[in-house]
């Protein structure tokens, strides 16, 4: 518990998770700053989808610090309390409540009421009225607002999730794969709606798809055998032998 | 209440005459006349001429009179034993051991015992069957008289002492010396040697001998002796109890493993809850009775074998009918967890139900073939060969399990399968056919527990219904997806079962451990020996 | 605010059911009291009597619905909660015999006597006030549920873990109340009930007020289940039930959802089994046994789950089928409903309430052709 004093908005040191003698992360450490994006690449396997797990609340680390805001150490709060904090987070495939409509899954997500003794007499307030027709119009889905999640496209899916983080307001968002079995101009449009969202949030993104990350234009670090092998520019870690050894074999 | 012969009036001199010349010359007619005649006095004293006498034949007379066998013919005034058979009984001439035909009570005179007389008769043929021929009669005679501790058999014991040759029986003797010296008046020290002796024997009957002469002795040296002797008899038998328990326990934790195994497979690995395990269960007990059935109308000769032909029986029965579910029920369900929980739930009635209107209701007989009856002692635990077998039998199943899922290639495509579906699918393995024989396998270990729990369990339709929480339990306690787990945890809630039942009693027992599991669970959700890692969410 | 509470999770459908179950609770006692027993309206005591049982059973069926339907939690244990609701209205009900019993001993019910206990109980106190024992109904049940779903539900025992849990907890409940020394009856259990509250529980009048407050309970039962389920903590609920993990990643804690309505669930059925026991005259530890609560379960599945009207509906149709098939062809009973699990999982997952929306929705969609 040595440098809890850092500017930096998510700070992990030393982290170490172990499946069965397996160890998913070895020692990782990164610094993610307020207002920043981060792109996460590596190969299967690399620790990307446990780095994610640990900052969540989702896998307690072995050993290590994981420490968000500079004060709220993450190793020791379960996954509402994380949420709670201002972290949210999307996964690969896109999970909204397929039995509530576009209205109710943005209510769930929208940040403020979630004690569930609250929620019993809660009536919906003029305000979040208000912000749930922004974030409808922002995700152009007011005409579906009364449709169940499971009619909804896939590419419908995705924009509503983006509309409950939206509601969720988290300070970092943490994005799985956001472009996995999307078309290239899919690909392009989210490219634009996490920049969009980065103005102000800070995002950290894992994706496999070089050309998205390249589209995103951030800094990159590269896992591998859960620790980081290489950080800096997409130019800089795609001209570093280790990565290239690393996603071309040897 | 009293019943005394004339003759017995008439004739007191003669008879205590008869007695004392026959003392002598060991005749035992006229002992054995002395008997039948005279008050309960009289007879104490014929019978200890007889044991004084060490006549032979003497021992199984008076073992006659005790049992209230011995009988006097009204018409000839011979002296009969009459063994029950039917309504008659059926004579033997007591001196002689010739048949004598058979006779009815209203004939005959039975010679009256009392309890006090009971004791000297026992006494008496423990010291009479001291000198035996028979090895077995010696020690037998001298554990008895052990038990008895009675002062008056020391003279007998030390003659059969001088004369045995046998070290086993002659240990014996000078056990059940000691504890009659312990008895006697005999001085301090004799009694100090005595309870070194019998504090070595270190069981049962030695720790109430130590204990009646730490409550009598009024020498303070041996009494102290005898308490501490008590005291550390005390603490062996405790232990040996507790090894007694840990036997049971394994005992009891072999049958949960049988019965959890198969659920092991069909839930640990595919992760399919199948509630009709149970029923699975029973169908092997079932297999059992019918080949047993079969083989006693038209084979009794082959009844020995009957289990080993039920057991590939068994298996196939149970694993086919568990092929059948799978493919005609579970198949659709996958995914569903709790739907497939209702449908083998509801599944279980029909079968249940089924063997009901088939067999009916009531428990069926099967029987245990003659090398799993009996029993034999380690140390002072008592091992019956039925459980042994039982608890070695789950051992092989769970050793030739492990061998399948690791040596065969069915194993091989198991593991493939559950560890990763999509990919095995890919690589040519035909996963719904692995399903239906992992399933089909599941269910024909529990179709082999079945033939084992016919042995001990009542053969009824419900017969699966009582293990059907246990091996949830087994399984969940145990680490789901691990087989070293189960076995682990069937052994180790089977002997926390044995501990906990002589204080709690074998009810609350079983409701402790259920309360401990329970709770056990919320700690630690998926078992003892979880696998961890990313694929278990 | 709490009016409003009450009526927002009610929809006109609903609203029609409860409207019904109230006539149907008022009818059938005014029938069985104002008509002669020849007339063709007559309603015969035993019938009412049936009908009791089975708004109970459908209280009780609700009761699992709430937590199976809309939180996704089975509960193989909810008989244990509608048993332990029917002891302590039982215990109510023996203190009532007083010294009417067969030994005749003021303060000891019989099976003591028997027993040779020498004074109650410290736990049968209070039991002889009908307002203690109508607090304990609710309490009881309601604690064992705290209990169990708090360990539970913070571990994060779910789905079949958590229902072979609950059913291992019926089930050490049954081994217990059959015995005699945990002081409730043995494997006798409690029955020859006389008096509730003054009034013969024998007489046709108790028999009709206790059948409208069947009715009266399950209506409330209704209006509480929508309420909750309607309102924004329903919607959460669902979202549990569809997506814990999302949720959690939203920053609900769910333990604290599942418990609520664990508990609630618990208290319903404890107040179906309270209803129940002086309808049937008995309350005995075999209402532990995890059948009956796997039984509850389905009536839950035919009728509907995750719907509210369904459960009801189911519980009256398959304990119609039960009574009618027990008296008619019993060895046909255990068959059918082995079967009935198996269809209504494999074909009927939404229950007849589900088939009837499809019939529904399919006409609708044939009208909406038709014009076109």
């Amino acid at each position: 518990m040595s440098n809890r004093s850092t500017s930096a908005l998510l700070y992990l040191s030393g982290v170490t998770v172990s499946f069965d003698g397996f160890k998913a992360l070895n020692n990782l450490s990164l610094l993610v700053e307020p207002g920043e994006m981060r792109a996460i690449i590596g190969p299967n396997g690399a620790g990307k989808t446990t780095m994610m797990d640990v900052v969540t609340g989702k896998t307690r680390p072995d050993s290590g610090e994981v420490v968000f805001d500079g004060k709220a150490d993450l190793t020791k709060l379960d996954e509402a309390s994380i949420a709670t904090l201002g972290i949210g987070r999307k996964f690969q495939k896109p999970t909204v409540f397929e039995n509530h409509t576009v209205r109710d899954n943005l209510l769930l997500a929208l940040a403020g009421l979630r004690k569930w003794h609250r929620l019993l007499l809660a009536q919906p307030t003029k305000a979040e009225n208000a912000r749930l027709a922004e974030i409808l119009a922002i995700i152009r889905m007011e005409e579906q607002q009364h449709m169940l999640g499971a009619r909804l496209s896939h590419g419908q899916k995705q924009w509503l999730e983006i509309g409950m983080l939206l509601a969720q307001d988290p300070k970092l968002l943490l994005v799985d794969e956001p472009v996995a079995g999307m078309t290239d101009v899919e690909t392009e449009t989210t490219a634009q709606v996490l920049r969009e969202i980065n103005r102000t949030h800070s995002v950290v993104v894992v994706e496999h798809d070089m050309s998205f990350v390249r589209a995103l234009g951030v800094k990159v670090t590269v896992l591998h055998e859960g620790s980081m092998l290489a950080e800096g520019t997409l130019d800089q870690v795609s001209a570093d032998q280790r990565v290239v050894e690393v996603y071309l074999g040897r | 209440m009293l019943f005394l012969r004339p003759l017995a009036m008439l004739l007191p001199a003669l008879a205590s005459a008869l007695i004392a010349a026959t003392a002598l010359a060991a005749d035992l007619p006229a002992l054995v006349a002395g008997l039948t005649t005279g008050g309960f006095g009289d007879r104490e004293t014929a019978i200890g001429a007889m044991a004084a006498s060490g006549e032979q034949r003497a021992a199984p007379i008076l073992e006659a009179l005790a049992a209230g066998q011995l009988y006097v013919r009204k018409s000839d005034n011979l002296v009969l034993i009459g063994k029950p058979d039917g309504n008659q009984l059926a004579l033997t001439e007591a001196i002689s051991g010739k048949p004598a035909g058979s006779g009815s009570e209203a004939e005959l005179d039975r010679v009256r015992v009392n309890n006090r007389l009971r004791g000297v008769i026992e006494a008496a043929v423990g010291s009479l069957t001291l000198m035996s021929p028979d090895a077995k009669v010696r020690r037998e005679a001298a554990e008895a008289l052990f038990k008895r501790r009675d002062a008056s058999s020391l003279a007998a014991l030390d003659a059969a002492l001088a004369a045995e040759k046998d070290p086993r029986i002659k240990r014996a003797m000078s056990e059940a010396r000691a504890a009659s010296v312990l008895a006697s008046d005999a001085p301090p020290p004799q009694k100090l040697d005595a309870i070194a002796l019998v504090r070595e024997r270190a069981d049962r009957d030695s720790l109430g001998v130590l204990e009646a002469t730490a409550n009598s002795a009024t020498d303070p040296e041996v009494k102290a002796a005898a308490g501490a002797g008590a005291g550390a008899v005390r603490q062996t038998l405790a232990a040996w109890e507790a090894a007694q328990n840990v036997w049971y326990g394994i005992s009891l934790g072999s049958v949960l493993l049988l019965a959890a195994i198969g659920l092991a497979i069909t839930f640990g690995t595919m992760g399919v809850i199948n509630m009709a395990h149970g029923e699975m269960v029973m169908l092997g007990a079932y297999t059992t009775f019918v080949v047993q059935d079969i083989i006693r109308t038209s084979a009794p000769h082959l009844f020995d074998a009957s289990l080993l032909i039920a057991l590939p029986l068994a298996f196939v029965v149970a694993g086919g009918i568990g092929i059948l579910i799978e493919r005609g029920i579970i198949r659709f369900l996958y995914g569903r967890p709790l739907d497939t929980l209702l449908a083998t739930w509801g599944l279980s009635l029909v079968l249940q139900q089924a063997v009901r209107s088939i067999f009916g209701s009531s428990n069926r007989e099967v029987g245990a073939p003659s090398w799993m009856s009996g029993a034999f002692q380690v140390g002072q635990i008592n091992v019956t060969y039925g459980r042994l077998w039982i608890v070695v039998f789950s051992l092989i199943v769970f050793a030739a399990l492990i061998l399948l899922l690791r040596k065969t290639p069915l194993g091989l495509y198991m593991r493939a399968v559950t560890q990763n579906r999509p990919m095995a699918s890919a690589m040519g393995i035909r996963t719904p056919r692995v399903d239906a024989l992992t399933f089909g396998l599941g269910s024909g270990i529990a179709g082999l527990a079945g033939v084992a729990l016919s042995q001990i369990d009542n053969v009824s339709p419900n017969l699966g219904q009582g293990y059907i929480i246990d091996s949830f339990m087994v399984v969940v306690f145990g680490g789901v997806g691990n087989l070293f787990g189960t076995l682990i945890g069937a052994l180790t809630l089977g002997v926390v079962n044995k501990f906990l039942e002589p204080y709690a009693g074998a009810v609350l027992g079983k409701i402790l451990v259920l309360v401990f599991i329970i709770l056990f669970i919320q700690r630690r959700p998926r078992g003892l020996f979880a696998l961890k890692g990313r694929s278990v969410e | 605010m709490i009016t409003r509470f009450l009526w927002q999770g009610m929809d006109r459908s609903l609203r029609i059911f409860i409207l019904l179950v109230l006539a149907i609770g008022v009818a059938l006692p005014l029938l069985n009291q104002l008509t002669p027993p020849g007339s063709a309206f007559h309603v015969p005591a035993w019938l009412m009597q049936l009908m009791g049982k089975y708004l109970c059973y459908a209280l009780l069926a609700l009761a699992v619905d709430l937590v199976w339907g809309f939180c996704g939690i089975l509960s193989l244990g909810h008989g244990a909660f509608f048993a332990l609701g029917g002891y302590c209205m039982g215990m109510y009900l023996m203190r009532q015999i007083g010294s009417r019993g067969v030994y005749g001993n003021p303060l000891l019910p019989d099976f003591m006597v028997f027993l040779n206990y020498k004074e109650l109980p410290w736990f049968w106190y209070g039991f002889n006030h009908f307002w203690f024992a109508m607090i304990m109904v609710v309490v009881i049940p309601s604690l064992l549920a705290l209990a169990l779903g708090w360990f539970a539900f913070r571990s994060r025992v779910t789905g079949v873990y958590l229902s072979i849990i609950t059913q291992a907890m019926t089930f050490a409940l049954m081994l217990a109340f059959f015995r005699n020394d945990m002081g409730l009856g043995g494997n006798n259990g409690m029955t020859d009930f006389k008096e509730i509250l003054g009034f013969s529980v024998q007489a046709d009048g108790t028999r009709a007020v206790l059948y409208f407050a069947s009715a009266v309970a399950l209506a409330l039962g209704l209006i509480v289940s929508a309420a909750v389920v309607g309102s924004r903590f329903g919607k959460a609920l669902t979202a549990v039930r569809d997506a814990e993990s999302r949720m959690r990643f939203l920053g609900y804690r769910v333990e604290g959802y599942k418990l609520f309505v664990f508990v609630l669930s618990a208290a319903m059925a404890g107040i179906a089994g309270a209803l129940y026991v002086p309808q049937v005259g008995i309350i005995n530890p075999s209402e532990f046994s995890p059948a009956n609560s796997i039984e509850a379960v389905l009536w839950v599945a035919v009728g509907g789950r995750g719907t509210l009207i369904g459960p009801v509906i189911g519980a009256f149709i398959v304990n119609f089928g039960k009574t009618w098939l027990t008296g008619a062809l019993p060895e046909v009973w255990l068959f059918a409903l082995g079967a009935l699990f198996i269809v209504v999982t494999l074909l009927l997952p939404k229950g007849v309430v589900g088939l009837w929306g499809q019939i529904k929705a399919r006409s609708q969609a044939k009208k909406a052709r038709a014009p076109a």
